[in-house]
C-alpha cells in the first residue's frame, strides 16, 4: 500500500474568522504503482489533500501512512529521507529566477546526494549528461543552461516536472501541473507522466481541472468536493450524473480559479 | 482711507466678522514654533556654540599655525613613503574587517532566520517555538553588536590587543558582523520562500535547502550590501585611526598634533582620492553583479 | 524513436571566476600586509587579562553622581546634534540654491565644489580639526558636525531643487512676480517636506555621530568615555557605553514610529 489515510480531517483555522474545513474525514487507499487523478471544483481541498500527502500538512486528526511509514511518528531525520521519496510537483513552479535550469532541476537530488556532491555540484554540474537526459524528455534540452527567469510560464513548469522526475521518487505528486501549457503539450505531459510512473512503478497522484484529461489518462478517478470524497472508482465506469453532481451549482459560485501557490491557505481570508 | 458712515461701518464689520474666521493652522504652527524655540535654547546652551572661533583664526591660534604651513603640500619622499604605507594599511584593515566579519555574518544569520525552519513548512510558516527561542536572543545579540559604533569597539580594543591595524580589523569585524548578519537576515526572510520550502519538503537537508532555494534570489542583494559595506568600513578605518587603531587616521592624528599643516592637506588630499575610487570601483562591482 | 542526445558542456563563466579571484588575492594580501596575528592574544596569559578586562565592564557605575554626569553629557551630545544639524540646514539651504545653478555656472560649480568637500571629509576628522580652532568642548563638535552635514545636505537639498517642477514658479513669474515671490510661494511649498524630512534623517545620524565625536576632545559622551577608558575607569566607562546605546535605541525606535506614522501613509 502506497498511501493509506484514515478519518483525516483537516481544518485551516490560522489568521481566518470562521475555521474552514478543508478536508473531512477522508479515507482512501492507494496501491503501490496506481496512477490515480483528484478531479473537483476549485477550492475542494484538492491541493490540501495533495499537501498532505506530501508531508507539507499535518492533519488535525486521523492517520495518515505513506510509503508504509507514519510521517508524523518520525524523528526529523527520518522524515527528511521519506520525504526524499516523494516528490511533488507544485501548481506555481518554485525555482528560483536568477538559477540556471541545470542547478534547479539538480536540486531534486539535494535529499538523495551527500553534502559534499551537492555542494560540488553548486560550483559545477556534475551530472550534465543524467539533467540532459531528463530535460529531453520534457522537450527542454536546448535550455539547460539558461536561467529560470529566461523560461515561459510553460517551460518554467515542465522545468519543475523535470526536477522532480530527476528526483526518481517512488511517489509522484503533481498539483494542477498542465494549467500554464497549450492542449497539446498538457496531452503530452501528462503521457509522459504516466509513461514514467509505470516504468518505474511508481504511484502517481494528480489534481486536474480538465476533466477530458483526467478521464482518458487515468484508470482511477477521485471526485473531491467540499473536502469530501463524493466518488472513487475507475474512470471507464463515471456517469455522466456523477460528474454532474460534483460541480453541482459551482460554475456560478465558485470564484475564478486563482492561482495562488497555496490556495486552501489562503482562500478564506 | 474712503470716510465711512456708521451704516458702511457696520456692514463691512459683520463681513469681516464672517471673514474672520481663524486660520485653523495657525494655532498648531505657533505651537510648533514655540516648541521649538523652546528645545533650541537649551540646545545652544549646551553647544557652547560661538561661531566667531572659525573666523579669528590668526597665526596665535593653533588652527593659525596650521593653516599658515599648509601649502604647498608635504611631498617630501621619505612623507610619501609614510603616507603610501599608511594608505595600503588602511586598504588593507578594511579589506581584512570585512573578510572576517562575513563568515561570522553568515553563520550568524543562517542560525538566526526563520526562513530556514522546518515546522515552518507545514505550519504555514510559523516556526516552532523551540526555534524561535534559540533564535531571539541570536537576533539580540545581532542587534548589540552593531549598535555600539565601531569606533567605540575600536577604542575599547586598542586597550585589550595594543595600538595598530589588529584593534582596527577587529573592531571592523565585530562591528560588521552585526550589521551585515542582520541584513543577511533580512534579505533571507524578503526573498521567495517556496523554493526552499520545496526543497525541504523533497528530503533535502537544510543548508542544501538554503543553497539551492535561497542563496540564488539572495546572492546578489547580499554581494551587493557587502561591497556598500566595504566601502563604509573604508571610511571607518582611517576615522578609527584617531584612536590608535592604525592607518591613515593615525598618520593624520600624529601630523595634526605637530601643528604640520602642509602633512594634514596632503593626507587629507590621499583620503579624498582613495574615497572617490573606492566609490567608483563600488559602483563597478555593484553593477556587475544587479 | 528515441535518439541518444549529446550532451552539452556547461558554458564557463569567466568573468565571475575572474572577480571571485581577485577577491580572494586582495583578502589574502591584505591579512599578509597587516601581519594579522592573534597567537600572541590567543595565549592563555593574554586571554585571561583579556577576560578581567571586559569583565570589569559587566559592573557599571551607576551612583547618583555619575549618573548626573552622564546625564549632562548626554543632553550635551543632544544640543551638539540638534544645533549641528540646524546650523547645517541653514548653511545647507544657502549653498543648494547656487549648486542647483540659481546663480549661474560659475557660482554653481563652486558651490558643488565645495559641498563635495565639506561632505567628503568626515565628521570625526572635522571634528580634530574644530578642536585645533576652538578648543576641547562641544562647540568644535557642534561645528564640526554643522560642515560635514552641511555638505550632505546641501548636496541633498540642491537635488531636490532641481528635480522639482517648476511649472508653478513659472507661472508666477508669468504673472508678473519677482524671482523672490516665485521661489517662495511657486517652489517652497513642494520642496519644504523634503528637506524637513532630509534634515531630521540627518539629526538620527547625527546624534549617533555626535556621541562618538568626543573621542578626539569635542565634548558629549565620547569624551568623557575617552576619559574614563584612559584612566582604565572600566565600571564608569560600562555606563557611558549603555547611555550611548540606550539613546541610539530611543532615536531608532523614535524615528521609526514617526516614519510609521506619517509616511507610511
Amino acid at each position: 500500500m502506497s498511501i493509506a489515510l484514515r478519518r483525516v480531517q483537516v481544518t485551516h483555522s490560522a489568521a481566518c474568522a470562521s475555521p474552514v474545513q478543508a478536508l473531512a474525514e477522508i479515507n482512501l487507499e492507494i496501491a503501490g504503482g496506481e496512477r490515480v487523478a483528484i478531479i473537483g471544483p476549485s477550492g475542494a481541498g484538492k491541493s490540501t489533500l495533495l499537501r498532505l500527502l506530501a508531508t507539507a500538512q499535518r492533519p488535525d486528526s486521523g492517520t495518515v501512512e505513506l510509503l508504509q511509514q507514519q510521517p508524523w511518528a518520525l524523528g526529523g531525520g527520518s522524515l527528511q529521507k521519506l520525504r526524499a521519496r516523494i516528490g511533488l510537483i507544485q501548481q506555481a513552479p518554485p525555482l528560483p529566477p536568477r538559477q540556471r535550469v541545470v542547478t534547479a532541476v539538480a536540486a531534486g537530488r539535494a535529499g538523495q546526494w551527500s553534502r559534499c556532491k551537492s555542494l560540488l555540484n553548486l560550483i559545477y554540474p556534475l551530472d550534465v549528461a543524467g539533467i540532459h537526459l531528463v530535460l529531453g524528455r520534457l522537450d527542454l534540452a536546448d535550455k539547460i543552461f539558461d536561467r529560470c527567469d529566461q523560461l515561459s510560464g510553460g517551460q518554467l513548469q515542465r522545468a519543475a516536472i523535470a526536477r522532480t522526475l530527476y528526483q526518481q521518487p517512488e511517489l509522484i505528486l503533481a498539483d494542477e501541473p498542465v494549467s500554464a501549457m497549450d492542449p497539446v503539450l498538457a496531452e503530452h505531459t501528462l503521457a509522459l507522466l504516466n509513461r514514467e510512473a509505470q516504468q518505474r512503478s511508481a504511484t502517481l497522484v494528480v489534481s486536474l481541472h480538465n476533466l477530458e484529461l483526467a478521464l482518458r489518462h487515468f484508470p482511477r478517478v477521485i471526485g473531491l468536493r467540499r473536502g469530501r470524497i463524493l466518488f472513487d472508482r475507475a474512470a471507464a465506469e463515471i456517469g455522466e450524473g456523477e460528474l454532474e453532481l460534483l460541480y453541482a451549482n459551482e460554475q456560478l459560485l465558485a470564484p475564478q480559479q486563482s492561482p495562488l501557490p497555496q490556495p486552501p491557505a489562503n482562500r478564506c481570508c | 482711507m474712503p470716510p465711512n458712515t456708521s451704516h458702511d461701518m457696520s456692514s463691512t464689520n459683520a463681513q469681516t466678522a464672517q471673514f474672520r474666521q481663524r486660520d485653523p493652522a495657525a494655532a498648531p504652527r505657533l505651537l510648533l514654533a514655540l516648541t521649538f524655540l523652546l528645545l533650541l535654547w537649551p540646545g545652544l546652551h549646551y553647544s557652547e556654540l560661538d561661531l566667531s572661533v572659525l573666523f579669528d583664526s590668526d597665526s596665535s591660534s593653533a588652527m593659525g599655525a596650521l593653516l599658515g604651513n599648509a601649502w604647498p603640500p608635504a611631498h617630501d619622499q621619505a612623507f610619501l613613503e609614510l603616507l603610501w604605507h599608511s594608505t595600503l594599511e588602511t586598504l588593507a584593515i578594511a579589506i581584512a574587517g570585512i573578510a572576517l566579519a562575513l563568515p561570522v555574518a553568515l553563520l550568524a544569520a543562517l542560525l538566526a532566520t526563520r526562513a530556514l525552519s522546518r515546522a515552518a513548512l507545514h505550519q504555514n510558516g510559523s516556526p516552532a517555538l523551540a526555534g524561535r527561542l534559540l533564535r531571539w536572543p541570536l537576533r539580540a545579540l545581532l542587534i548589540l553588536l552593531r549598535s555600539v559604533p565601531e569606533i567605540v569597539w575600536a577604542l575599547l580594543l586598542v586597550r585589550a590587543v595594543g595600538l595598530g591595524p589588529s584593534a582596527g580589523v577587529l573592531a571592523i569585524a565585530i562591528s560588521y558582523s552585526g550589521m551585515l548578519g542582520k541584513v543577511f537576515m533580512e534579505i533571507f526572510e524578503s526573498v521567495d520562500q517556496r523554493p526552499a520550502r520545496a526543497l525541504v519538503g523533497a528530503g533535502a537537508p537544510r543548508l542544501m535547502a538554503f543553497l539551492y532555494g535561497i542563496l540564488p534570489n539572495a546572492a546578489a542583494e547580499m554581494l551587493s550590501y557587502t561591497v556598500y559595506r566595504w566601502e563604509c568600513a573604508l571610511r571607518a578605518s582611517v576615522v578609527m585611526g584617531f584612536v590608535g587603531a592604525g592607518g591613515l587616521g593615525q598618520q593624520l592624528e600624529l601630523s595634526l598634533r605637530m601643528f604640520a599643516g602642509d602633512e594634514v592637506l596632503t593626507i587629507l588630499l590621499v583620503f579624498l582620492l582613495l574615497v572617490l575610487l573606492a566609490d567608483q570601483l563600488s559602483r563597478l562591482l555593484r553593477k556587475r553583479l544587479v | 524513436m528515441k535518439r541518444v542526445p549529446q550532451t552539452p558542456r556547461p558554458p564557463l563563466r569567466a568573468a565571475g571566476i575572474l572577480i571571485l579571484l581577485a577577491l580572494m588575492v586582495a583578502v589574502v594580501a591584505a591579512i599578509r600586509f597587516l601581519a594579522l596575528d592573534f597567537s600572541g592574544v590567543m595565549e592563555p596569559v593574554s586571554l585571561q587579562q583579556m577576560r578581567e578586562y571586559f569583565v570589569q565592564f559587566l559592573q557599571p557605575d551607576l551612583t547618583a553622581s555619575h549618573l548626573q554626569a552622564i546625564g549632562n553629557a548626554a543632553l550635551e551630545t543632544l544640543g551638539m546634534s540638534a544645533i549641528g544639524t540646524l546650523l547645517a540646514a541653514v548653511f545647507g539651504v544657502c549653498l543648494s540654491l547656487p549648486a542647483a545653478g540659481y546663480f549661474g555656472r560659475v557660482a554653481q560649480h563652486c558651490a558643488r565644489g565645495l559641498l563635495n568637500i565639506l561632505r567628503a571629509i568626515p565628521e570625526l576628522v572635522w571634528a580634530a580639526l574644530m578642536v585645533l580652532a576652538a578648543g576641547l568642548g562641544p562647540n568644535a563638535g557642534t561645528l564640526a558636525l554643522a560642515l560635514h552635514t552641511t555638505g550632505v545636505l546641501g548636496r541633498l537639498f540642491a537635488e531636490t531643487l532641481e528635480n522639482t517642477p517648476t511649472g508653478p514658479a513659472d507661472a508666477l513669474r508669468g504673472s508678473g512676480g519677482s524671482r523672490i515671490t516665485a521661489f517662495c510661494y511657486g517652489t517652497l511649498p513642494t520642496l519644504w517636506p523634503q528637506w524637513l524630512a532630509y534634515t531630521l534623517y540627518r539629526w538620527e545620524n547625527n546624534i549617533r555621530m555626535s556621541s562618538v565625536l568626543g573621542f578626539v576632545g569635542a565634548g558629549g559622551l565620547g569624551q568623557m568615555l575617552y576619559i574614563h577608558l584612559s584612566l582604565f575607569q572600566q565600571a564608569q566607562a560600562a555606563s557611558v557605553i549603555l547611555t550611548m546605546l540606550l539613546l541610539v535605541f530611543a532615536v531608532d525606535s523614535l524615528s521609526l514610529w514617526l516614519r510609521q506614522r506619517y509616511l507610511a501613509r
